[in-house]
């Protein structure tokens, strides 16, 4: 690990000059359990360190305009077990439970979960080349080993995927991303704060060196009160995505009134399924109407040589999932074992 | 063109090269206050074992993925691995050393003597620590990815509770139904 220097901020104003007196070496650190590991594989090597996680950025209140404000400094686990976020908002709560490990979710924070980057096996080894790690060198993943790679939105110059589960609850939800830069505070809509590969693979979402997340609000929405998170994955606990799927549904008198649906695993940004809400709102609450709104939207899927198999499980796991909602079945968090 | 990403590897290279830092941290660990100078990159793990002789915590991995490592940071289990010590200032670390009553062993360690849950042993202060953290955890009501109702604010930990929320402690031995065992035993 390279030599840095550590400063512990105590206030944003702080954090951010901070880092825009170095900022092409500084980064900010949250509970680190994704960069601390990527410094000592040496992919992120900051010459300043900004320890973000004292801030005043802990708490999880009502918002004004109804609705949740979550601190950016908040713990993974600390947000599972918020008594609101159980009651209001359980396809996040039941996200973050499926990701990570009790220890990892106990030092992890939320505004670092947004940040955390791809687990591509190119990407984290520095002897390969990556044009996420390093623009231009090239990316091994589009004809090497991509098996748990994206289907939706890649581009020829990156394949990754977005590892986060947290993110995908959030994309369902429509949360906003706060937002601290040296010209003041904005918010940033998710969808919208991660970004698609393109050419510019490097950036993993719209925000500028320093930018600073402060919080994360969930709007008021009473479908959320009827959500579920689904992971399939390569064991039953402790691993990443393959295919995950965050979904809202209120249907009343086997008609879909409202939902809202979000993949994971898929794709370089946690994925809105925007085509498969339109196809099912005011139709019928069907198995059929289900999977004809998840064809509508895996229609633009671009499996790889290896990945194929993501299109029929994200398929069929939407198809599960909304039922479920539908039924008031298969009650756990998970989903239980896939 | 091959442009180095911004605090990404081949990044760095172009700063200019930086003495090692070293920060002053105080921490109380196993209920002594340390007052020790840390080499910024050095992990609480590190720390813990080679500057204050603390070796019942084990790197496994040293990525967060096998557990072994896993000591209390204010109450709370975490991966010692991936905690940078400077940042760890003015906290409290209870590690396996730390579990004890004077000679009296923790419910748990007893359990894990009384259930042979292990075998070649290298795992267990973590899993110890681990789950020591997990039953705090769960006393308060904490739903894990299993909980059938995640409103439910008192999960019973049965089986499936304890494989879930114990996920993150590997055993290569596969001593799991052991350990699964000696927990739910002090579970009740």
């Amino acid at each position: 690990m390279r030599p840095f220097t550590f400063v512990r901020a105590i206030d944003a104003d702080q954090a951010v000059a901070g880092y825009a007196r170095e900022p092409e070496w500084a980064m900010y650190l949250g509970g680190g359990t994704n960069l601390v590991d990527l410094m000592r594989l040496g992919v992120a090597e900051p010459g300043l360190l900004i320890d973000v996680t004292r801030l005043p950025y802990d708490r999880v209140e009502e918002a004004p305009g109804g609705g949740l404000r979550i601190g950016a400094a908040v713990r993974n686990s600390d947000l599972a077990a918020d008594p609101a976020v159980r009651r209001d908002y359980p396809v996040l709560a039941a996200a973050l439970l499926a990701g990570a490990s009790g220890q990892l979710r106990n030092q992890a924070t939320v505004g670092g979960n947004l940040l955390q980057r791809t687990r591509c096996g190119y990407f984290q080894d520095v002897t390969k080349p990556c044009n996420k790690r390093r623009s231009g060198s090239g990316c091994p993943a589009v004809e090497g080993d991509h098996r748990n790679l994206a289907i939706l939105g890649h581009s020829e110059h990156c394949v990754a995927t977005h590892p986060s589960d947290m993110a995908v609850a959030l994309t369902a939800l429509g949360a906003t991303v706060h937002v601290r830069g040296r010209a003041g505070e904005r918010i940033v809509p998710m969808p919208g704060l991660h970004r698609l590969p393109g050419d510019e693979p490097d950036r993993d979402t719209v925000l500028d060196p320093g930018d600073l997340i402060t919080a994360v609000e969930l709007p008021p929405l009473e479908l959320a009160a009827r959500s579920r998170y689904r992971k399939v994955r390569e064991r039953a606990s402790f691993a990443f995505a393959l295919v995950s799927v965050a979904a809202a549904l209120d249907a009343e008198d086997g008609a879909v009134r409202d939902c809202r649906i979000a993949l994971g695993g898929v794709a370089h940004v946690p994925w809105r399924a925007e085509a498969a809400e339109e196809e099912l709102r005011g139709g019928p609450a069907t198995d059929d109407a289900f999977r004809a709104a998840a064809d509508a939207e895996l229609a633009a899927a671009r499996p790889l040589r290896d990945n194929g198999y993501k299109v029929p499980l994200a398929r069929e796991l939407i198809v599960r999932t909304l039922a479920e909602l539908r039924d008031g079945t298969g009650a756990d968090a998970s989903g239980g074992t896939p | 063109m091959d442009v180095p990403s911004k605090g990404t590897a081949g990044g760095a290279q172009r700063t200019a090269a930086r003495p090692p830092a070293r920060t002053d941290v105080t921490v109380s660990v196993n209920g002594a206050v340390e007052r020790i100078k840390v080499d910024n990159r050095a992990s609480l793990l590190d720390v813990l074992r080679e500057r204050l002789g603390l070796t019942g915590a084990k790197k496994g991995c040293d990525h967060g993925q096998c557990g072994a490592c896993t000591v209390l940071l204010d109450g709370r289990r975490v991966n010692a691995c991936l905690i940078l010590a400077v940042t760890v200032d003015q906290a409290e670390v209870v590690t396996v050393e730390g579990l004890t009553d004077g000679t009296r062993l923790h419910p748990l360690q007893a359990a894990f003597i009384e259930r042979d849950a292990f075998q070649c042993g290298y795992c267990t202060p973590g899993q110890l620590c681990s789950a020591v953290g997990m039953l705090a955890e769960a006393a308060k009501g904490r739903a894990s990815a299993v909980t059938a109702d995640l409103a439910d604010d008192a999960p019973v930990l049965d089986e499936a509770e304890i494989r879930e929320r114990m996920s993150g402690n590997l055993c290569r031995c596969g001593a799991y139904p052991n350990i699964v065992a000696a927990i739910g035993e002090v579970a009740g």
